[in-house]
């Protein structure tokens, strides 16, 4: 069975249809790629998965032992953390929120899951400093350690590269394909980026005025793939 | 000196004085603890919105010649803050104005309902009381310290209690809600505990005045440290030196106890700001 299944989904804001239609599945250890155009509805679609926004019709299930509160998230930034004090070790720490239910203070386990991800994203030396004075590839590497603390299952990655340098963007590239192929996390990712989306997922998803989803190979074959704006370099 | 000392000594002596100090530095410390939260939210605007909105349900309060106004009053300000809250999400730019109207409708409404039904001959000395706070300590009443003091110890532990929720909330909602935390309850708590405090304040700065509790010590501490732990425990210290320095110096040299916290935060903050830009500096250099 598969992990996460979107039924007949059709998304939008205030009886506004964005996306109508919508089918698809994933399945443990899957990386799926999300493209399309800006406004298409690619971060309507993942608050949708998330359960921060009800779908306006259709429905999203998760299976395979998934429950709706293991799946990791690393959101885009927002205003609020361009200046809040805090250290990376309590951000880190606070992906262990969600399972915590009325508990008041983190157990030992959870402190030693998350000292586990500060290590394995190579923040060792960072863990007492303060997550605004970092650069932006560490920012996103502590809140991926965040976001591993919540799930060891399931990744929701929500333009994890932009505002990043090239070789930044590489090194998070391929961090994230590391925890797909190592820890066999399942990986959903949404991203501009289309030579990525190729190189490193094994199935797309493209919504637009036409919706694709299926494998890669099958998706360099269709139609989508075409219509979307790669810069002049459409095979 | 040894006069101010008497004059300490001679307040002290008072149990009553003993208590109005305790409490004002209760109210003190659980306004920075929330204004933390607030600040980085970027809701600051609507704890000066909700103390002008406590200010009109004192004032409806005793039109409606109530014995005791505290009831109503939570009631009336919880309200607002529960709703105001829900706005200042949903659409940054109108929750502002939303704010901006609430407030000074409550605050003209308040002044209205004053005139209209005095109780006294001297509304503009009530009125005054109402939003700088009492001009002397002494004239707070008995039952108020003792509700004052039952909420804020109440505050106090819900903080401790929820200080690990509280801090995923307010650093990253989205993520919180998405990994199962129940971010919108949070939210609630922490509007209500607003209320509470603002209702709270209200007796020992005056609505007007507030807000200074809430910001100042927040945003001193963020001046200088950087982890939220460190910033809590440091505006926690600060809120509570500097209550009980501007109550101590209120009583010596006989000015009105709100504004003095306040002139006490400003300088405290002027330092804050000194001491965080010099180290800054050196850093950088």
């Amino acid at each position: 069975m598969a992990q996460l299944i979107c039924q007949d989904l059709t998304l939008g804001y205030d009886g506004h249809e964005i996306v109508t239609g919508l089918n698809f599945e994933v399945n443990a250890g899957e990386y799926l790629c999300i493209v399309g155009e800006n406004g298409s509805g690619k971060s309507t679609l993942m608050r949708t998965i998330l359960g921060l926004q009800a779908p306006m019709h259709g429905k999203v299930l998760t299976g395979d032992g998934l429950q709706r509160n293991e799946i990791g998230y690393l959101p885009q930034q927002t205003l609020v953390q361009r200046d809040f004090p805090a250290s990376v070790w309590e951000i880190v720490l606070s992906g262990c929120q969600g399972r915590q239910g009325l508990r008041p203070f983190y157990s030992k386990a959870e402190k030693q899951l998350a000292r586990e991800n500060i290590h394995k994203m190579g923040l060792d030396a960072l863990a007492r400093r303060c997550y605004r004075e970092l650069s932006g590839g560490q920012q996103q590497r502590v809140l991926l350690a965040r976001a591993l603390c919540a799930t060891r299952k399931i990744l929701l990655l929500d333009e994890p590269v932009s505002g990043l340098d090239p070789r930044v963007t590489a090194e998070m590239y391929s961090l994230i394909d590391a925890l797909n192929k190592q820890d066999g996390i399942t990986v959903i990712m949404i991203s501009h980026d289309l030579d990525a989306a190729i190189r490193y997922a094994d199935h797309i998803l493209h919504i637009g005025s036409k919706v694709f989803f299926g494998t890669k190979q099958a998706y360099l074959k269709s139609d989508a793939a075409h219509t979307f704006d790669r810069e002049g370099e459409a095979q | 000196m040894t006069a101010l000392f008497d004059k300490l000594s001679m307040y002290f002596g008072y149990p009553f004085v003993r208590y109005a100090l305790i409490v004002g530095v209760l109210i003190a410390l659980c306004s920075s603890l929330l204004g933390i939260t607030l600040v980085l939210k970027r809701f600051s605007f609507i704890g000066d919105g909700l103390s002008h909105v406590a200010f009109g349900a004192m004032a409806v309060a005793s039109v409606l010649r109530l014995t005791n106004d505290m009831p109503l009053m939570l009631a009336i300000t919880i309200l607002s803050a529960i709703l105001l809250l829900r706005t200042g999400q949903r659409a940054k730019i109108k929750g502002d104005a939303a704010v901006a109207m609430i407030s000074v409708g409550a605050l003209a409404i308040g002044y209205m309902l004053m005139n209209l039904f005095a109780r006294s001959s001297n509304v503009s000395g009530d009125v005054c009381s109402t939003l700088f706070g009492s001009t002397s300590i002494l004239t707070l009443a008995k039952t108020d310290v003792w509700i004052c003091a039952v909420l804020s110890v109440l505050v106090l532990l819900i903080f401790v209690l929820f200080y690990n929720k509280i801090f995923s909330v307010t650093f990253d909602e989205a993520f919180a809600q998405a990994t199962g935390t129940k971010a919108a309850a949070y939210n609630l708590l922490i509007a209500v505990v607003i209320a509470v405090i603002i209702v709270l304040a209200m007796n020992l700065v005056g609505s007007l005045l507030i807000s200074a509790l809430v910001i100042f010590p927040a945003l001193s501490a963020m001046r200088l440290f950087k982890s939220f732990r460190s910033v809590t425990v440091f505006a926690a210290v600060y809120s509570v030196l500097t209550s009980a320095l501007g109550i101590l110096a209120s009583i010596l040299i006989d000015t009105p106890v709100g504004s003095t916290i306040v002139t006490v935060d400003i300088l405290a903050f002027v330092i804050c700001w000194i001491i965080g830009a010099v180290r800054g500096g050196v850093r950088k250099g």
